[in-house]
């Protein structure tokens, strides 16, 4: 069912970005501030864009989603629960022994995940084979894939940037969390992403960029790249890492961290008074 | 055993290739910039649509086949066994075999019978890599007709499998009908002075000095291992029952490949001596395959003397 009420989808995102949260408490383990970066973005692909259905998760029909950046599963498990492919309470379990929730993506375990991730770099490969794919079959199903700004430096995306623009795959529309911080800090100083929207476009992508936060201009950005022919697109959407909890907002440290008790209080009273 | 014609199994396999993509419209082909060395150029001629030039790009290559083997393709890859095993494994661990994908990477150009191109060409740990993997199966088929067996056969298991070709013309060994099991070893003679276990470009190379001892009375067998994994246990430990002594060779580093896999098996099944030809744990270098193969002590004439010790 699809939701076009943008306050209802920014419900939505808080209750993904609460379920982040404690999924990292109680796992004591994972990774936060990417999770809350990507939050809208999830939201607006899985209430309001991607033909998907938690009844059929497997039909050959739907639209498909790669989180390249497989360490903000908490994110996508969050989301998949809100959906309903499988019961909240379980998100207890992620990272836990015999679980589905695996602190990256399995997609032989967690019905919904249709690629298994992880290791960085892959996903928007992997997203290209899921296009060509489509539009050998003409099946018309639309593929996105989420990358981080971080995960950008890994060689293989640009491989893969060739790729979607030389079989032209305007069926395939990545995402970029462009947060601006990976572990060891900013990602300007890191590796560096001058000019990274003339990158994509000289790349060949059809490059849209927007407020990553904003429902209402992450929904026109997905409308605009369905309506784009004979190209790939690239939905550049500046986030903040951490978004939502304050403490925890622009801070490279909440990359792979969990919170303490007391913090963990903090950030569910904040994300609950919805002060975003 | 026929020397007269000799054919590359990856040529076969570029053959093999076109029967299947007639058979099955699942196929999908990928190649990194190298369609015409690894034959996938017959299947591009005869299938453009379904066929994928990915440029000098593996890691990409071998993750866009995950991404058609999630849509129910079967895609079939292909590249030199070094830049396959070895610029790809990652992906290849990570986005194949962890997933569990039904994607055929078929690696030609392995071992140092690639010959000139020298030491960075030439992949002597891939067998060792891709059988580490779990969910993978490793083919190693020595010939034409078993690479045609072998390539079509691969269609119908559902999982990851890692098919290692050779470059160099090698003779035909079997006839269009002897039938072939994955995972079952095929034994040839009953000689019980000394089993050579063998598998891919040099199984050839035992037949002949299977041959060659004969004519001095000596009579050994010979088990070409074309599956390395999984490897046929019963025949290991039946060799090590039944011959004196079991030497395996390889056109692959003694350390991790059809030795190792060997080893493992008579260690906990049968304790027996396991002499183990191959690359002695070092790089190659440019030559002619054949020089190479004597130079680095893989041919029939050092099986021959390892026999007779």
């Amino acid at each position: 069912m699809k939701i076009t009420d943008c306050k209802e989808l920014e419900k939505i995102a808080k209750e993904i970005r609460k379920n982040i949260i404690k999924q990292v408490y109680e796992a004591k383990s994972g990774h936060p501030g990417g999770s809350l970066s990507c939050a809208d973005i999830l939201t607006v692909l899985y209430f309001n864009q991607m033909n998907v259905s938690e009844k059929e998760p497997e039909d050959s029909a739907r639209d498909r989603f790669v989180l390249s950046k497989g360490h903000c599963s908490p994110a996508l498990y969050a989301t998949l629960a809100e959906k309903g492919f499988f019961p909240k309470e379980e998100l207890t379990t992620f990272r836990k022994i015999h679980s589905k929730l695996q602190g990256h993506p399995d997609k032989n375990k967690m019905p919904g995940v249709d690629m298994t991730t992880g290791s960085l770099g892959q996903g928007l490969s992997v997203a290209n084979g899921m296009a060509l794919s489509s539009k050998l079959n003409h099946d018309g199903y639309r593929v996105y894939c989420l990358l981080g700004d971080g995960e950008i430096e890994e060689g293989q995306i640009w491989e893969a940037a060739m790729t979607s623009s030389k079989y032209n795959l305007d069926n395939l529309c990545a995402i970029l969390d462009y947060n601006g911080l990976q572990i060891d800090g900013k990602v300007e100083e890191v590796k560096g992403l001058d000019n990274i929207e003339g990158k994509w476009k000289s790349f060949g992508f059809n490059t849209i960029v927007v407020d990553g936060h904003n429902i209402e201009q992450l929904i026109d950005a997905f409308e605009t790249a369905k309506m784009t022919k004979g190209k790939p697109s690239i939905i550049i959407a500046k986030t903040i890492k951490g978004k939502g909890v304050s403490f925890m907002e622009n801070k490279a440290e909440w990359h792979g961290k969990a919170p303490k008790e007391e913090e963990y209080k903090l950030a569910m009273e904040e994300l609950e008074a919805d002060k975003n | 055993m026929n020397e007269q014609i000799k054919i590359a199994t990856r040529q076969s396999y570029g053959e093999a290739l076109v029967e299947l993509g007639k058979e099955n419209e699942n196929i999908v082909v990928l190649d990194a910039d190298l369609s015409s060395a690894t034959k996938t150029e017959f299947f591009a001629k005869e299938f453009p649509e379904r066929f994928f030039d990915m440029g000098i790009a593996e890691q990409d290559m071998l993750s866009t086949a995950a991404g058609f083997a999630t849509c129910n393709k079967i895609p079939y890859v292909s590249t030199f066994a070094v830049f396959a095993a070895g610029r790809a494994y990652d992906q290849i661990r990570n986005s194949i075999c962890y997933p569990n994908l039904n994607v055929k990477i078929c690696a030609t150009h392995s071992g140092i019978t690639v010959g000139e191109d020298g030491a960075t060409h030439q992949m002597l740990e891939d067998i060792a890599m891709m059988r580490a993997l779990p969910n993978m199966t490793v083919l190693c088929p020595c010939d034409d007709v078993q690479t045609k067996w072998a390539i079509k056969e691969i269609s119908k298991i559902k999982g990851p499998v890692y098919v290692r070709m050779s470059r160099l013309s090698t003779p035909i060994i079997y006839e269009k009908e002897q039938k072939f099991e994955i995972g079952k070893a095929v034994q040839i003679g009953e000689g019980t002075k000394a089993s050579i276990i063998a598998t891919g470009d040099v199984v050839c190379e035992a037949i002949k000095a299977k041959e060659e001892l004969e004519k001095q009375g000596i009579f050994t067998r010979v088990i070409d291992m074309h599956t390395i994994k999984p490897i046929d246990k019963e025949m290991i430990i039946k060799c090590a029952k039944e011959t004196e002594k079991i030497i395996t060779i390889e056109d692959h580093n003694i350390i991790g490949g059809l030795g190792s896999s060997v080893c493992e098996v008579v260690a906990e099944e049968y304790p027996c001596k396991v002499i183990r030809m191959g690359i002695k744990d070092t790089f190659g270098q440019s030559g002619k395959a054949e020089e190479l193969m004597k130079y680095y002590e893989i041919t029939a004439e050092n099986i021959i003397k390892e026999v007779n010790i």
